[in-house]
């Protein structure tokens, strides 16, 4: 083997343990919202310092093959996606770390009374669902899946929609009750995000493989 | 517009068939790159251009190569001339046993020049050129010997432009230089491009990468493939080629 490759296989390992660690964090605070379970929420938050790391071992395995290999076409696509994905995932994690410690105070105060209201499950499921997939598809290189994964996006973007107008509706029903529903609203919009991330990941993949650019992009 | 045009070549040392139907077109004013492996025929296809091969043992072309449209393998195409509009650089510096002078000022002088005037301002020239002048203008008449590899090379470009070619073609010209040496030849090699048409063969594929307009990758006496040197090296068409510019296959 090639020393670039066995640099690029060890950059490959540490982007797929973060994906895989991403997604766990993801399918915790689910755990967390629908059985009240704070243990999950506590995980989420521990694996945050883990998901840092990885970020940070992504950045130099990319820093030190670009310097001492010059990469070119395949392999330098790799390594520049590389980086685009481990940021990315890193912000996962991040809203994933915001949510769960939402949670958390939630389940401590039993403050569920509008969770339903803003559909928090089906949403993490959507976006559970897309990260998923989008793992598949950043694993195999698979460029099919990662279009259809980014489609799913307007999914979580239409609850994002919805969660303004539930969010209206409610304020002006319980005046006093605004600080928490700004609370969900919130939520709402960190779910949101954690899509548009999602999306940004099957970008990179199509990038790596196809030497296409489709981000900012009506067509993709 | 083209300068060199080369259509169906194939060359032979004997039975062996170095360079397979080579169709290639390059335009003046660029700087065009081979690359390959060793033995894939991209030094004879870049010494086809000014005939640097024809005494090599059983060595035979086919097809045509026009440079500013005249085909230069006719009878009546005199060698010596077609080397004073394409000139050649080597591998290793080869500056004559003669001073930093004389040795830009040979091709003129066995050109018939003998004003001492045009000489010497050709000369000054010639080194200008060759980003060297400020290094030697004080000692023109010390042996080009006793310079070091990176200036004796920039030397022997200064000796190939002072007969003012049109195309210069550059064999691995840094390949026996330090890095330091080599970003000034890199350096000159863009800025002798506003006149002059440049081909270079090198191994060094960033070298390639960083210097040329065009790349050329050759494997086993095929052009595997040709395009804008920017586009090989981040999305070639041909794997053949990707597998080379990654260093899966040599």
């Amino acid at each position: 083997m090639l020393n670039l490759e066995a640099e690029l296989q060890a950059l490959n390992d540490n982007l797929m343990e973060m994906l895989d660690l991403v997604t766990s964090q993801l399918i915790k605070c689910r755990k967390a919202l629908v059985k009240s379970d704070l243990d999950a929420a506590s995980e989420v938050c521990s694996a945050e310092k883990r998901v840092n790391a990885l970020e940070l071992a992504i950045d130099k395995d990319c820093e030190n093959i670009l310097a001492l290999y010059n990469p070119v076409a395949t392999d330098l696509r790799f390594v520049i996606s590389s980086l685009k994905i481990g940021n990315d995932l890193e912000r996962i994690g991040d809203n994933a770390n915001v949510l769960a410690k939402f949670l958390s105070s939630a389940i401590q105060k039993k403050e569920k009374k509008f969770a339903e209201k803003f559909n928090l499950e089906v949403m993490l499921d959507a976006a559970i669902d897309m990260l998923g997939d989008m793992s598949k598809a950043v694993k195999e290189r698979d460029t099919e899946l990662a279009r259809k994964t980014i489609k799913k996006d307007v999914i979580l973007n239409d609850h994002g929609k919805a969660a303004l107008e539930v969010a209206t509706e409610l304020i002006k029903d319980n005046p006093d009750e605004t600080k928490q529903v700004l609370r969900l609203f919130s939520v709402t919009r960190r779910i949101e995000r954690i899509g548009d991330l999602i999306k940004n990941l099957g970008e990179e993949v199509v990038f790596h493989v196809e030497a296409k650019v489709i981000k900012h992009k009506k067509s993709k | 517009m083209k300068i060199i045009e080369t259509s169906k070549v194939n060359i032979y040392y004997g039975t062996n068939h170095v360079l397979k139907d080579i169709n290639m077109d390059i335009k003046e004013n660029t700087v065009t790159a081979f690359i390959g492996p060793s033995g894939c025929g991209k030094s004879t296809f870049l010494r086809s251009f000014n005939r640097m091969n024809d005494y090599i043992d059983g060595f035979r072309k086919e097809g045509e190569i026009l440079i500013n449209g005249k085909e230069i393998y006719k009878k009546n195409v005199r060698v010596e001339e077609l080397r004073q509009e394409v000139g050649m650089v080597f591998q290793k510096p080869n500056p004559f046993p003669k001073s930093i002078f004389e040795n830009v000022a040979y091709g003129l002088r066995i050109r018939g020049e003998k004003n001492k005037k045009t000489i010497e301002s050709r000369v000054e020239k010639s080194l200008k050129q060759a980003a060297l002048w400020t290094e030697v203008k004080d000692i023109l008449h010390k042996p080009a010997l006793s310079l070091s590899g990176g200036q004796q090379q920039r030397l022997c470009i200064a000796r190939t432009l002072a007969v003012k070619p049109s195309i210069i073609l550059m064999d691995e010209p840094a390949s026996a230089l330090d890095p330091i040496s080599t970003a000034k030849i890199e350096e000159l090699i863009a800025e002798l491009k506003e006149n002059y048409t440049i081909v270079v063969v090198t191994h060094n594929m960033h070298q390639a990468a960083r210097i040329s307009d065009r790349t050329a990758f050759f494997y086993l006496g095929d052009l595997i493939e040709y395009e804008k040197t920017k586009d090989l090296f981040t999305n070639p068409k041909i794997k053949q080629t990707e597998n080379y510019i990654t260093g899966r296959f040599g």
